[in-house]
């Protein structure tokens, strides 16, 4: 395989930590290794004992688990709509961005079902979803659609790396024997052939194609699980799109965060410019509008028609004894720090971006967490329980366990992830760079 | 033998059988002995004390627990052919006196925290008079609960029951998170009870025995209606609240008084609850008018612990 200067430039970057973990890497991998050996820990204790050690009761039957889940799986859905319009329009500016997307897609969508398992009372019965399935029940819906987006993300990951694949297998670089073997298979004897590449450029349009609508009806079919009920706060028409928005949202919030961090990290600032911020943060304010404009019409027209039971969710969210300052926090830092600091060419910079983007990620779990919890806690009837616990939902040591084990989990899968891949393409790129010079050097 | 099957029939008898088991359980130890080898093997003769002092031996088949199914897990689906349960609970003779709740809870084997059937105490608006509300399932004709089900763990039956399949659940709560009257309970731990309960058969029809990991509810008592007697909590009820029966043939009865389904929702403005949710109950109310007995009484000899319950609304 034939690759560019700057292809090969590219694989320089990367080869030393593909070709062997550096002491750095293994103390960060041990570091997350011993996170997720306390989640396996609290874990067990969930099985042997039961859901009874979490802060979940007959009233919150969900908490933060569901609340990981939704962040997740949305960013999942984000990471293809993104990666999928990268791919289809073929700006070139966009090609060093579609592998993290890529990945960032893969990963969440295998971390973030794991928590809508960990809600589930018997794992022992799990083959039942397949076994006895409901087709009426939108859980089931979500089953197919997690399921057939983990096979279509690994398959857009999978086609976009064969170039790369063959590059590594011809690259003569000091890899182990069984990763070398391991290229040479994953490869299927891609040589470059005018066929080879027709072929797979055809596929990989294909699959975005089919990847943007699926990404939408799959984060539509998410919020159904809440929008289906008869509950205040969540059964609403605007759910659909609500959801489909919110995780496009913050997916791009994570992704400007995993774009700094690896610029910095492997020194990339010839592949990832300043122009790769500013069109993300054009895209973190037409979102975060779209975002802020669907969470204001929802509380508007629920506290404006002032239906009782709508009203005494409104009064738990606004109030500060409550859930006011959480409220206050999701939509100040989610929604109008993002939207300002991209919105001001001064603060439009990487590190602003990135610190921005990074509060709104956090912001955006706490909004997944306030559509979950105050919900629940607000049912029809009146609770009249003077358990504590089963009044009000409070987190325990166990739920943060697992919720951190599963972050560290996500951040493992992508350190493997980088030491495996180059996180730019190597093949395709070289083109997109030099445009991306000559524009930079036309502005200047 | 005989003398066996002339006192079937003798509740105190079952009561006794049902002790005496249970102190033979507790002496195995439910660490050492497993369900198998406690099943009673037919033919292994059991001895016990009759009510009038005889010590008689009785074969061990023939041992009857409050709740046990008759039918099988298929049938259990269906439903019993030609009935439309139907409830009706007369607000104006609650007084919370709680005999409903623990009646299903014995029943049920079900621990004092645990309440499938719930008095609450209600009050509309500021102005409104406060009253009790014993609150069952409603099994309704439009269940939300069993839209949502993902693996047919809870179903509608032919006679209107909404039930469920404990040994079919896997524990998702989303028929908790949908039903909007939080009738449904999780067992979010291994439940506490004796062997000879815990290694029973499942039925839907009985709910017992609990399950850890499972959703549980008020079940109607279907297994009593197949035998022709009234669900606990109704002759239980020392003030004839709860009126059940069968809508197709319009009778509904407290175990007191039988009296027309239909007129009695015409008569006395039957209403149910939460209407406009479009869920359909099959449990009315009839509105707590010409009261017999004033809101207070039924704070009277409760513990604590459940008196604090109501302080908000008594306040």
């Amino acid at each position: 395989m034939k690759i560019s200067s700057i292809g090969a430039d590219v694989l320089r970057i990367f080869a030393p930590q593909m070709e062997r973990t550096s002491k750095r890497e293994k103390v960060w991998i041990a570091f997350l290794l011993v996170v997720m050996a306390i989640a396996a820990y609290a874990l067990y204790l969930q099985i042997t004992i039961g859901h009874s050690v979490t802060g979940m009761r007959d009233n919150v039957v969900w908490g933060i688990f569901i609340a990981n889940f939704i962040f997740l799986i949305g960013l999942s859905y984000a990471g293809a709509f993104i990666g999928g319009f990268l791919q289809l329009s073929r700006v070139q500016w966009g090609k060093p961005l579609i592998r993290m997307t890529q990945l960032m897609t893969l990963v969440s969508i295998i971390v973030g079902p794991l928590f809508i398992l960990l809600c589930v009372g018997r794992f022992d019965r799990l083959h039942y979803l397949f076994i006895y399935p409901r087709l009426q029940s939108p859980l089931i819906w979500d089953v197919l659609a997690v399921i057939t987006f983990l096979v279509g993300s690994l398959l857009f990951l999978y086609l976009g790396l064969i170039q790369d694949f063959a590059v590594y297998r011809d690259a003569n670089l000091k890899f182990p024997k069984w990763q070398q073997k391991l290229y040479r298979w994953l490869a299927i004897n891609y040589t470059g052939a005018a066929s080879q590449i027709k072929r797979l450029n055809t596929s990989q349009t294909l699959l975005a194609i089919i990847l943007i609508p699926l990404s939408i009806i799959v984060a539509s079919i998410l919020s159904w699980i809440f929008g289906m009920t008869l509950r205040p706060g969540w059964h609403s028409t605007i759910f659909g799109p609500y959801f489909v928005l919110g995780a496009i949202y913050s997916g791009c919030g994570v992704l400007i965060v995993i774009m700094w961090y690896c610029r910095k990290l492997y020194k990339l600032e010839a592949y990832i410019t300043q122009k790769h911020f500013t069109y993300l943060a054009y895209m973190l304010i037409v979102l975060g509008a779209g975002y802020g404009y669907f969470t204001f019409s929802e509380y508007f027209t629920s506290w404006y028609g002032s239906e009782k039971w709508d009203n005494e969710l409104i009064h738990k969210l606004f109030s500060a004894s409550e859930y006011g300052w959480w409220t206050l926090f999701a939509n100040v830092a989610g929604v109008v720090l993002p939207i300002t600091v991209a919105a001001i060419p001064r603060l439009r910079k990487p590190g602003y971006l990135a610190l921005a983007s990074g509060i709104m990620v956090v912001a955006m779990w706490v909004k997944r967490y306030l559509i979950v919890v105050p919900t629940l806690e607000t049912p029809l009837l009146p609770v009249q329980d003077i358990r504590p616990e089963y009044v009000k939902y409070s987190i325990t040591w166990v739920e943060w366990a697992m919720s951190f084990g599963g972050v560290a989990l996500f951040l493992l899968l992508l350190t493997l992830a980088a030491n495996f891949v180059t996180l730019i393409p190597v093949s395709g790129v070289a083109e997109s760079v030099q445009a991306g010079t000559q524009n930079t050097q036309k502005q200047s | 033998m005989r003398h066996i099957e002339e006192e079937e029939a003798n509740p105190r008898r079952d009561f006794l059988i049902t002790s005496a088991l249970g102190v033979a359980a507790a002496a195995c130890g439910s660490a050492v002995c497993s369900c198998k080898s406690k099943s009673p093997s037919e033919g292994e003769k059991v001895q016990l004390l009759s009510p009038d002092g005889e010590l008689v031996e009785i074969d061990s088949s023939e041992l009857r627990y409050a709740h046990k199914s008759i039918v099988s897990a298929e049938e259990a689906r269906i439903g019993i052919p030609g009935r439309k349960f139907v409830m009706v609970i007369d607000l104006a003779r609650c007084n919370n006196a709680r005999k409903c709740v623990t009646a299903c809870q014995k029943m049920h084997h079900l621990p004092e925290e645990k309440e499938w059937l719930q008095v609450k105490l209600m009050k509309d608006s500021p102005e409104a008079a406060p009253y009790w509300f014993p609150k069952t399932c409603f099994h309704c004709d439009n269940p939300p609960c069993v839209k949502v089900c993902p693996v047919d763990a809870t179903f509608k039956r032919q006679d209107g029951l909404v039930l469920i399949d404990n040994e079919r659940c896997i524990g998702c709560k989303f028929c908790m998170a949908a039903c909007p009257y939080s009738t449904r309970v999780f067992n979010w731990a291994e439940p506490d009870l004796p062997e000879e309960i815990s290694c029973m058969e499942f039925s839907p029809e009985t709910s017992v025995p609990s399950k850890v990991g499972t959703v549980e509810k008020c079940d109607f008592c279907p297994d009593m209606a197949r035998i022709g007697q009234l669900p606990d909590c109704v002759t239980a009820c020392p003030n004839g609240v709860f009126y059940f029966g069968d809508q197709n043939e319009d009778v509904v009865t407290n175990g007191d008084e039988t009296i027309r389904f239909s007129e009695v929702i015409k008569d006395r403005g039957g209403y149910r609850f939460a209407e406009e949710l479009g869920t359909e109950p099959r449990v009315w109310y009839l509105p707590p008018r010409d009261r017999i007995f004033p809101v207070e009484r039924g704070l009277e000899d409760l513990p604590d612990n459940i008196k604090d319950r109501f302080k908000d609304i008594m306040e």
